[in-house]
């Protein structure tokens, strides 16, 4: 008897998707596959099936259901408070209750600022010795500070911030660091609400305050903002720099015709699809995907990574094009789940990386592509330390 | 026959997609819900662009239906 190995979402070629996987969505597009231990995992791969299983309530998203892939040791009925746990009705009201922060309209009106915060971080790190680490002089720091501020944090407690955000998702931090970064960030986030319960500011945590918010839900919140837009973005912003460092004709299209831009975006956010395991769903129900019946009780796999590079939506698509139009892609999700700051992460990585282009243009690696190292084991996919030189 | 996008306002996420789509047709109200600013799409380009909004619209609030114009 032969066995097949676990579905696994390490990636071992830095640029594609695992070929495992690739393989599934050629032979076998929704097949059972060995998971943890014991567990068998419904591994879907193309990009209709992913949208169909992402946008279908009944592949839960609550974890506290016992047999959800993602349950860690939850009991039916625990009071969850994220967003990313949550199904309808419930999910519908609290995302609602947020959802007003991130409109196209003041994401966009967001330009002017986080503007001012990546020339700042490009003026600090362009004045030290020519030769750094991409990931501590720019990726980590922008969507720190671009958080902080969302989040009212006052100036003087930015390093504060930074510094223990960049701490839990440093690779070289033990778990007991880590623990006691998220501890401190947490603690200092209840110290924030409670702040602003004294005196309200103009800032996300206040006017949910004023919406009628519970504080203890805003200190959940809060964090999760911290955790989906911090270390997301930073890889977004390593890899879309290591890319265009490691294949100059795409950089040379950015300088040549700087309206490319949003374009680029949206393709290099097709082309990593970083987060890895943001598919892990549990069908309630007898459902049937692409021809295939998935049980009530069965632990399902949306794969967006492998969904992005299905060739009937996406031609040749293995190959950057960044006039390709990918609006399409399932990078930040689908179905209600979707990522609540999308709109906040196109326009960090857009002003970033226009940035980058205009005011250091001698940037180069500083290693070979081939030794970066790269998160391939996840859950997110990115890259460690970037060394670049100019 | 005309066409008639319809938006589904309780099930919104907000993502803003259909307005990145084509802002001359949706537009989001102050808690992100969608609103339509033009229902009905004329010309190719209009309901190719209502097409793609219903396609990328991640809670699948948006339909394109197809109403019999009535001639009295």
């Amino acid at each position: 008897m032969t066995t097949t190995p676990n579905l696994s979402t390490r990636r071992v070629d830095p640029y594609n998707p695992p070929a495992e996987h690739a393989r599934l969505q050629e032979e076998q597009p929704v097949s059972q596959v060995g998971w943890r231990d014991d567990r068998k995992i419904w591994a879907v791969t193309k990009h209709a099936d992913v949208r169909a299983v992402l946008s279908d309530a009944r592949f839960s998203s609550d974890r506290s259901l016992p047999g959800h892939p993602t349950n860690i040791g939850y009991a039916p009925g625990d009071k969850l408070k994220q967003l990313i746990e949550m199904d309808p009705p419930e999910h519908t009201t609290a995302r609602g209750r947020v959802m007003g922060e991130f409109t196209v309209k003041k994401v966009a009106a967001m330009r002017p600022w986080i503007t001012k915060i990546v020339e700042e971080a490009i003026d600090m790190m362009l004045q030290g010795p020519s030769e750094t680490d991409f990931v501590v002089a720019l990726s980590l720091p922008v969507p720190s500070m671009v958080i902080a501020e969302l989040l009212g944090v006052p100036y003087d407690d930015h390093d504060f911030f930074q510094e223990n955000s960049a701490a839990f998702v440093d690779q070289h931090t033990t778990p007991v660091e880590k623990a006691a970064a998220m501890g401190r960030l947490r603690s200092y986030i209840a110290d924030l609400v409670n702040s602003r319960i004294e005196a309200p500011g103009n800032d996300i945590l206040s006017r949910q305050l004023s919406a009628g918010a519970d504080p203890q839900d805003l200190v959940g919140l809060g964090f999760l903002l911290l955790i989906a837009g911090h270390e997301t973005t930073a890889n977004m912003i390593s890899l879309c720099v290591a890319t265009l460092l490691d294949k100059p004709e795409l950089l040379q299209q950015l300088r040549d015709d700087p309206d490319l831009m949003p374009g680029a975006v949206e393709e290099l956010l097709r082309y990593f699809t970083i987060a890895e395991i943001g598919g892990l769903r549990l069908a309630t129900a007898d459902i049937e995907v692409g021809g295939t019946l998935i049980h009530a009780g069965d632990a399902v796999f949306a794969l967006s990574n492998t969904a992005n590079r299905d060739p009937e939506v996406f031609p040749e698509p293995n190959r950057i094009d960044f006039t390709r139009g990918a609006r399409n892609h399932v990078a930040f999700g689908f179905g209600p789940h979707q990522c609540l700051g999308q709109n906040l992460a196109r326009l960090e990585l857009e002003i970033v990386l226009s940035a980058v282009i205009r005011r250091i243009p001698a940037l180069r690696l500083a290693v070979p592509f081939a030794e970066i190292p790269f998160k391939e084991y996840g859950p997110n996919y990115g890259i460690y330390k970037l060394p670049v030189a100019w | 026959m005309t066409m008639q996008i319809n938006a589904n306002r309780a099930t919104c996420i907000g993502s803003g997609q259909c307005v990145f789509t084509d802002p001359d047709a949706f537009d989001q109200d102050d808690d992100g819900t969608v609103l339509i600013l033009r229902a009905e799409p004329v010309t190719n380009e209009e309901i190719t662009r209502a097409n793609q909004a219903v396609h990328v619209c991640p809670s699948r609030s948006l339909s394109l239906v197809t109403e019999e114009l009535e001639y009295s």
